[in-house]
């Protein structure tokens, strides 16, 4: 049963995965030495952060627990505490201990 | 206080400890991850120590996956290694971003040394500092998510009972609810932040719910919602520079 591996290509493949992440995330902020003047792109750059964590948010939050139902009062809760500028780490906790909670309580329901 | 904290300037002490405290949430998301990926590893029969391996090499999840997805099944180096750079092109527009936000005179070894530290939630908090982005900053910033990941990954690759399933699901959510903390409060003072939450997110559904872009990576979903939103945010809601004065 156990999958017999050939190190040498597996240590190969790990170092070429390493490089070709590291090498986007390197090359702009290494060699971009001066300020964007372009206008549209440095509203594009300012704007885009906001649309990446959206992205990565919506809809993947609601697949990241056992079970949607706990997935969206962890989401509620989140919203709420956000919308009230609570710092980052409350934010976190506060989803966390909703889906604990929820997942809990769902968990002594006869279904 | 924050505000303050934000304001004040060459302390790098100070700089670094605010760091530390903004990355406590970015790791305990990346311990739930780097847990199922370190589970996904032994699960196929790589060693631990493979695993760990590619967790402190990569720091990445979803490029990561899906290399190692891809030396499971026995890939070519050279698809194995074009995957992965699609799925991590998204890297490229946070890194041309960063660029703009630190001190210009920055010595390309450190600028080297923050680069491997960009990931999508590094990044994303990293980017609602005041002003520019310092070195120390992103360094206490990088540390805890680094051993977050990799230290996930070991528990979930050796000790696979540790930690129970109902703690492991309940964690899995503490990222999102970051990236919630800090796209909400800018959205509700600046009406286009509003704007590009809403076409991202969108977006993002569409992609993810309609069956015909079913083939599109996680990594180019990512790099079409944040290029669409973006893009048309910045032709309708131009952003007034006033960082030529201070810069």
């Amino acid at each position: 049963m156990e999958q017999m591996y050939n190190y040498g290509y597996v240590l190969t493949a790990v170092a070429v995965m390493a490089l070709v992440t590291y090498i986007p995330r390197m090359i702009p902020l290494t060699f971009m030495r001066k300020k964007i003047t372009s206008r549209f792109v440095r509203s594009f750059l300012y704007y885009m952060p906001y649309a990446v964590l959206t992205a990565m948010t919506l809809p993947a939050i609601l697949y990241s627990t056992s079970g949607m139902a706990s997935a969206v009062a962890g989401l509620i809760v989140a919203v709420i505490l956000a919308y009230r500028n609570r710092s980052l780490l409350t934010v976190a906790l506060g989803a966390v201990a909703a889906v604990f909670v929820v997942e809990r309580v769902l968990a002594f329901l006869p279904m | 206080m924050t505000s303050k904290i934000n304001e004040a300037n060459t302390d790098i002490k100070e700089d670094f400890f605010r760091g530390l405290h903004n990355g406590i949430p970015i790791c305990l998301g990346y311990v739930s991850v780097g847990f199922t990926f370190g589970m996904m590893c032994t699960e196929n029969g790589l060693s631990f120590l493979v695993a760990v391996l590619i967790s402190l090499t990569n720091l990445t999840s979803a490029g990561q996956f899906a290399g190692t997805a891809l030396i499971i099944s026995g890939g070519s180096l050279l698809e194995i290694g074009i995957t992965t750079f699609v799925i991590n092109l998204r890297y490229m527009l946070m890194s041309l971003s960063i660029s703009q936000k630190v001190d210009m005179a920055l010595s390309i070894p450190k600028r080297m040394l923050m680069s491997f530290g960009i990931t999508d939630e590094i990044f994303g908090v990293s980017m609602q500092t005041k002003g520019n982005i310092s070195f120390a900053y992103f360094m206490g910033l990088m540390i805890l998510p680094i051993l977050g990941w990799s230290g996930g990954t070991l528990i979930g690759a050796t000790a696979v009972s540790l930690l129970p399933d109902m703690v492991r699901s309940a964690l899995g959510i503490a990222i999102y609810g970051m990236f919630l903390a800090v796209i909400i409060p800018p959205a509700r003072t600046e009406r286009a932040v509003a704007w590009v939450i809403a076409i991202a997110a969108a977006i993002s559904c569409i992609l993810y719910y309609v069956p015909f872009f079913s083939g599109i990576s996680s990594g180019w979903m990512i790099i079409i919602c944040a290029v669409a939103a973006s893009s048309i945010a910045a032709v309708l809601w131009p952003v007034v520079d006033d960082e030529e004065a201070n810069a």
